[in-house]
């Protein structure tokens, strides 16, 4: 079902972990629908992403997602990190099924959340990107019926 | 190779080779058709007749009460559409439960929009269902209900003999899916009330494809497959004749040990839940510990989701199953999970572990500690985990 590289970031994923003091941390999708990525990013004074480290709860795929984003802006500059979209993921990983379109959107909103977070911190504002809208909580006081 | 080690017996089992050694010859020797009036018919003919005397005895039913078919799907799909065909007559209300499989619940469904009325009957913390709710929502136009011998992921044993009872005492007609129980325990079907049963050959060592609907004496259910005069008209279509053998010499070999074989089972599996629940934190066993399938292990693991804990086991060479939505192909975690009140985030970290009696302790071991280190593995790395620790830091 899954490619080698994605089952390679799968079963070895990259810049697990959390980051302490840094510079943007974003956090997105929700544990009802079984997706939660929380990203960390260490940003150096001329821009650059010194550091990413990720943290997932989910599928085989939204780990690979994640793993995969990170080695994708480490060295990149802000602007460059917001180039660093869902398809350029998928196709770093060399594909997903289907299905799992959605874990790479996820991937891309987690970088831009930190992102956010980051210009929120600085009081700056990033070319392009708005307020991330994927609220972990946002779905709790939601009841399903049967 | 790795050597593998299958726990997933409620999805699918090896097919025993005796079963398998008793097919053959209807192959390529006795391949005559059953319904043919030459010679080279009949002993396809007597395959099939005998086969179905011994899965009535099983039952304690008549041989003419059992009619093949093309697995459980198929028998549950016949049961309901039939029975509310055939007695839309005194009503259109159906009753069945919240955590039945989707052959039933998809069928009910699809009768809801044929303008049939379906109560879906809830259940408790461990998946029993809930007998009162049951017994007040029977109408005077109820004409059906239908609630599965045993829960196929969390394996809870339902109360079959009190739910007849009722069916009786109300004169309504009780189907009960079978699927996850036949072969596995004793049933009685004049004891327990029960109107119609489905069971499937390859979930007790039978071959896939061949399934079969007890349909009790005097149920005026007609013909689900037109076409020709097998099954007594009811199910029409060259009978799967090896299927039909296989099925019931694996009937006879799972009969023949049912208890040595439930006894082996159980101890492989409270091995395994004793192992698990004692050392791997916030988990959960789900359905009931003692009304239980012998074969059945269902756990939540807080703070991971379970697609990732089952790649991880085939990794292993585990075979295992799950109930998160990444393995059911939609959003949502299984409809079972949810209906014993699970929430959503720890209905996707299930795993769901189903024992046979050719598995070992060493293998339970191996799957313990294997479990043990793939669910702290995955905590390692979730965020749900890492606020949790976070917060319990603080005291909270």
């Amino acid at each position: 079902m899954y490619t080698e590289k994605v089952m390679d970031h799968f079963q070895n994923p990259r810049n697990v972990g959390e980051i302490e003091d840094a510079s943007g941390v974003g956090t997105v999708g929700n544990a009802k629908c079984g997706d939660i990525m929380r990203m960390y990013l260490d940003i150096d004074e001329d821009g650059v992403i010194r550091d990413c480290k990720f943290k997932t709860f989910g599928c085989g795929a939204a780990v690979a997602t994640s793993s995969m984003a990170t080695e994708l802006v480490i060295g990149k500059t802000i602007q460059e990190a917001m180039q660093v979209t869902n398809k350029a993921v998928m196709e770093a990983l060399d594909g997903l099924p289907p299905v799992k379109v959605h874990c790479s959107l996820l991937a891309e909103e987690a970088i831009h959340a930190a992102l956010w977070d980051y210009a929120q911190k600085k009081g700056i504002s990033i070319e392009g990107l708005e307020k991330p809208k994927s609220d972990i909580h946002e779905d709790e006081e939601q009841e399903e019926e049967y | 190779m790795k050597e593998l080690i299958y726990l997933d017996n409620a999805a699918t089992t090896r097919t025993a080779p005796e079963a398998v050694e008793a097919m053959l010859p209807y192959f390529t020797e006795s391949y005559g058709n059953p319904s043919s009036i030459y010679s080279a018919g009949e002993s396809a003919r007597e395959a099939v007749s005998s086969a179905r005397e011994l899965i009535a005895s099983t039952l304690g039913a008549k041989s003419n009460e059992i009619y093949f078919t093309g697995g459980g799907s198929e028998a549950d799909n016949w049961a309901l559409i039939a029975t509310a065909e055939a007695y839309a007559c005194k009503g259109k209300h159906i009753i069945t439960s919240a955590i039945e499989h989707h052959a039933v619940l998809h069928t009910c469904q699809y009768l809801e929009k044929k303008g049939y009325e379906v109560t879906y009957i809830g259940v408790d913390e461990n998946g029993i269902i809930k007998l009162e709710e049951l017994e007040k929502a029977i109408r005077p136009d109820t004409i059906l209900i239908s609630v599965m011998f045993a829960n196929n992921e969390i394996g809870t044993i339902q109360p079959i003999r009190e739910i007849g009872a009722l069916a009786k005492a109300h004169g309504v007609l009780f189907h009960t899916d079978a699927v996850q129980a036949y072969a596995h325990m004793p049933i009685r079907v004049d004891e327990m009330n029960i109107s119609m049963l489905s069971a499937s050959g390859h979930k007790f060592n039978g071959p896939k494809g061949i399934g079969f609907l007890y349909i009790r004496t005097g149920i005026r259910i007609r013909s689900f497959i037109h076409g020709g005069q097998q099954e007594r008209g009811r199910r029409a279509g060259t009978e799967n004749v090896t299927g039909i053998v296989g099925m019931a010499r694996a009937a006879q070999l799972a009969f023949d040990r049912l208890e040595e074989r439930e006894r082996k089972e159980k101890e492989l599996r409270d091995y395994l839940i004793r192992r698990i629940s004692e050392e791997v934190p916030y988990c959960r066993l789900n359905g009931d510990r003692e009304k239980r399938l012998s074969n059945n292990v269902n756990f939540s693991f807080r703070f991971i989701e379970g697609e990732s804990l089952l790649i991880m086991l085939d990794m292993k060479g585990i075979c295992a199953s799950s109930g998160s939505a990444c393995t059911s192909g939609s959003l949502d975690p299984s409809h079972v999970l949810l209906a014993i009140g699970l929430p959503h985030e720890i209905a996707h970290g299930s795993l769901r572990l189903t024992v046979s009696e050719e598995n070992t302790l060493e293998e339970m071991e191996k799957t313990a500690e294997s479990v043990k280190e793939i669910v702290e593995k995955l905590r390692s790395m979730s965020p749900l985990y890492e606020d949790f620790v976070r917060e319990q830091g603080r005291g909270i």
